[in-house]
């Protein structure tokens, strides 16, 4: 008997039926993985279990036991943690003041009792083995210890399942593996997990059942060993993929950018490489080794302490965002939701920002030409939005992301930097990201691509230069570096280490 | 049943997204009419006109600044300081047209410090506008010594008094100011960068724009607006007091707030400032008409900021 038995979840919103008739169940003690594109519905339907949303039809079982979940409360009494992807602690709160946020212990005058708070949370927080005391700020630990007291405080609510949603997007490889130990001895105390992730590779690591939805529907319900990754992605996007990470010969002509002891104290010291047109160069390494803070000072939106840019050999010097984007350089930046687009504003506006000077006579803007171009590029990019007066915040990422290269194609640039070009979308939308990317390489432009996945970087680029704290550690040609090579230089890992 | 509920709200929602505003101050209007027959007068309804121009002339600038994502805490002061010193202008042999130079001189250098403040210094626009609040306050008093300038040429006098073909001449400065306003914001880079910096200044600067120079701009718009409705004050009351524009600023921007421009940024347009200014004189209008006691009058205004904004962040769910 499945501890949570979903049976035909219907769910509508205006326009689109989100759900249509999805069953899902979750046996005790097990690692569920829930999987899909965006849009498939997982986010949905996890709100339905968690109480956020109300289901139009279905039935909801916990234990056996028919449940009508009334709002988030009801469904935390119930027993059951959502842990988001976007953390929900209170930054400026202690980590205690968090877990017992609405419910803490008080004394009999009113005021909180902190002594009692402080060894309820020792008591709880003991058996995960971390080094955090109750009265630290959140704000002061890294995401992988907020996961911990987030975990924490669900169990503290006696959830009995867990819903994580890309728990591991925030986390480094090191913290990734403490995760897994972590749901290892939550689903031995008979926790069941539900976990959703976009990092296919993981599933085979944590989870020990997986379900696929796709537009809505159930597609497939299998335990893992059934499961390979070819299965599953044809599951997800339905349809065979040819091939996960397309090949495109280009020729490499002149070097386009040469970069040449850039140095910036704290960041990133002695750093040269250079990219030649039609070449796609990536860069490997760890969250926070510096690749982000070199590509923004090359793009002139952080200021170096010395070295020197060429580009096509001759030497310009970048102070500003647009130095950079009149030399012909575009960056796609890591964050695209907080750096790469305005939410608010609409798909035309937002393709539109980096190009309105070029579209400018005597002062006023030239709509009607604008609109020819950008209707051009969204086609050709395959923007799937129902109109160019959408606003961006309700495209999916994957679509968020093609808004952000459209920019980029209408705005032509010779150097492109891609920052975590895939992270946070789908399998389809990820393949056509890098097919456009190899289409600007064979248009002749000269591609940084940095990646923190490791089956994209050694995949798509031709050369691989490996970061580390700052520096650069190796670089290697794609056809002949192997995995093990490029970790060793990106992770750090000694030659010797057994 | 429900079917034809969503289909009724769905065809309303727009109509008062676009419209809302129009439609209350409409509403607004007819209720005058009903209770003071006087207030439909062509007579009653030009002089609350222009008497919303003020205001309105200012609500156009401040909304290029909060559709930024900041706030101007200093045009009543900047209205008062760069009024005194044309008046000053004048008064020393300066003509007219010296005197309306150095009132937008003195408005677009506040505007430009205001801006450089914000931008190159990093301060608060809160903090910095409430600091020019304050010195353009004193600068007005020091320069004045407290007493007010009067007395001006007939010339000057028309920009505040006079009227063609029977129209104020406030009224017509004033929706000059509104269209002005309205084809920088929809037809040109400064106004389009305005909305996407108040959506996400962060884009923008990544988008190769340089953000700091846009928004430097609105605050100069800002001044600058500040200095126009200094001339028509100055004029209309043939004298530049010291303490003119005192707490004007509130006044501007409940009437943009009121017509729907969101104080996060990004989003609202001048038409709104314009129906906000218009919205806020004829309540005074009509209470004036009716007799209420000022001490009350007050106490309406507070309550209908807080209505009107509260009916906008309804629609917008």
């Amino acid at each position: 008997m499945p501890i949570l038995s979903m049976e035909g979840i219907s769910k509508s919103f205006p326009g689109v039926r989100a759900l249509d008739a999805v069953d899902f169940d979750l046996e005790r003690g097990d690692v569920h993985a829930l999987v899909g594109e965006n849009g498939a519905g997982k986010s949905t339907l996890m709100k339905i279990l968690s109480g956020v949303y109300r289901a139009d039809s279905g039935v909801l079982r916990l234990d056996d036991q028919v449940v009508e979940p009334t709002g988030p409360r009801s469904m935390i009494d119930a027993g059951i943690g959502v842990i988001y992807q976007e953390l929900n602690l209170v930054p400026h709160l202690s980590l205690a003041e968090n877990v017992f946020l609405g419910r803490e212990p008080l004394l009999r005058t009113g005021a909180i009792n902190w002594k009692k708070m402080g060894t309820d949370f020792n008591e709880l927080i003991e058996p995960f083995d971390v080094p955090l005391k109750p009265f630290t700020q959140v704000s002061s630990i890294g995401p992988a210890y907020q996961q911990v007291v987030e975990i924490v405080k669900a169990l503290s609510l006696n959830a009995k399942i867990l819903v994580m949603d890309e728990p591991t997007a925030a986390l480094t490889g090191h913290e990734v593996d403490r995760l897994f130990e972590l749901i290892q001895r939550l689903q031995g105390d008979g926790v069941s997990l539900v976990y959703i992730s976009h990092r296919l590779e993981e599933i085979w690591r944590v989870a020990n059942r997986v379900t696929v939805l796709r537009d809505g529907q159930h597609i497939s319900s299998r335990p893992l060993e059934d499961v390979t990754i070819d299965s599953l992605i044809k599951d997800m996007v339905g349809r065979d993929l040819e091939e996960q990470y397309p090949k495109a010969e280009v020729e490499h002509g002149e070097e386009a950018l040469r970069v040449e002891h850039l140095t910036k104290a704290g960041i990133c010291e002695d750093v040269s490489f250079s990219v030649k047109r039609g070449e796609i160069v990536g860069f490997s390494g760890l969250v926070g080794a510096g690749r982000t803070e070199i590509a923004q000072l090359i793009f002139g939106y952080r200021k170096k302490d010395s070295g020197t840019i060429f580009l096509d050999g001759k030497e310009v010097s970048i102070d500003h965002t647009w130095d950079a984007v009149n030399n012909g350089i575009a960056l796609i930046p890591e964050e695209r939701r907080e750096q790469g687009l305005v939410l608010g504003q609409s798909v035309f506006d937002n393709v539109a920002l980096p190009v309105l000077n070029s579209f400018s006579r005597l002062g006023r803007i030239t709509f009607s030409k604008l609109r020819t171009v950008i209707e051009e590029i969204v086609r050709l990019i395959g923007v799937r939005t129902p109109s160019l007066q959408q606003q961006v915040k309700n495209l999916s990422g994957g679509n968020q992301q093609k808004v952000v290269l459209s920019k980029w194609f209408v705005r032509r640039a010779n150097i492109y930097i891609f920052d975590e070009p895939t992270r946070g979308i789908d399998v389809g939308a990820k393949v056509e990201i890098y097919k456009l990317m190899q289409k600007l390489a064979q248009d002749g432009a000269a591609i940084i691509m940095i990646s923190s996945e490791l089956p994209e970087i050694m995949n798509i680029p031709d050369r691989i230069i490996a970061v580390r704290g700052g520096r650069i550690t190796g670089e290697f040609d794609r056809k002949e570096a192997t995995e093990e090579q490029v970790m060793r230089a990106a992770f750090g890992i000694a030659e010797d280490a057994s | 049943m429900s079917e034809e509920a969503t289909t009724m709200k769905e065809k309303l929602t727009p109509i008062l997204k676009n419209y809302g505003m129009i439609i209350a101050f409409v509403l607004v209007c007819l209720v005058m009419w009903a209770l003071t027959p006087h207030f439909l007068t062509p007579t009653n309804l030009l002089n609350v006109v222009r008497q919303s121009s003020i205001i309105g002339v200012m609500a156009v600038g401040v909304t290029f600044v909060i559709l930024s994502g900041g706030i101007d805490l200093s045009v009543g002061s900047v209205m008062a300081v760069s009024g005194m010193i044309a008046a000053g202008t004048m008064q020393n042999g300066g003509g007219i047209f010296l005197g309306i130079v150095v009132a937008l001189g003195v408005g677009i250098a506040a505007g430009l410090v205001n801006g450089f403040l914000v931008t190159k210094g990093g301060i608060t626009p809160f903090v910095v506008t409430l600091g020019m609040m304050s010195i353009a306050r004193g600068a007005t008093l020091i320069y004045s010594k407290g007493y007010p300038i009067s007395g001006f040429s007939e010339t000057f006098r028309f920009i505040g008094g006079g009227d063609i073909l029977g129209i104020p001449f406030p009224i017509i400065i004033f929706f000059l100011v509104v269209l002005a306003g309205w084809a920088v914001l929809t037809q040109t880079r400064l106004g389009r960068y305005t909305y996407a910096i108040g959506g996400n200044e962060e884009t923008v600067k990544l988008s190769g724009i340089n953000s700091d120079f846009f928004k430097t701009m609105v605050y100069v718009i800002s001044g600058a607006t500040a200095a126009i409705s200094a001339l028509i004050l100055t004029s209309r009351l043939n004298s530049a007091g010291p303490t003119a524009g005192l707490t004007y600023e509130l006044t501007v921007i409940a009437a943009v707030v009121i017509g729907g421009t969101s104080l996060s940024g990004g989003r609202g347009s001048v038409w709104g400032s314009l129906i906000g200014a218009l919205l806020i004189a004829v309540i005074n209008n009509g209470m004036n008409l009716m007799g209420i006691s000022p001490y009350f009058q007050e106490l309406v205004r507070g309550v209908i900021i807080i209505l009107a904004v509260y009916v906008d962040r309804l629609r917008e769910q």
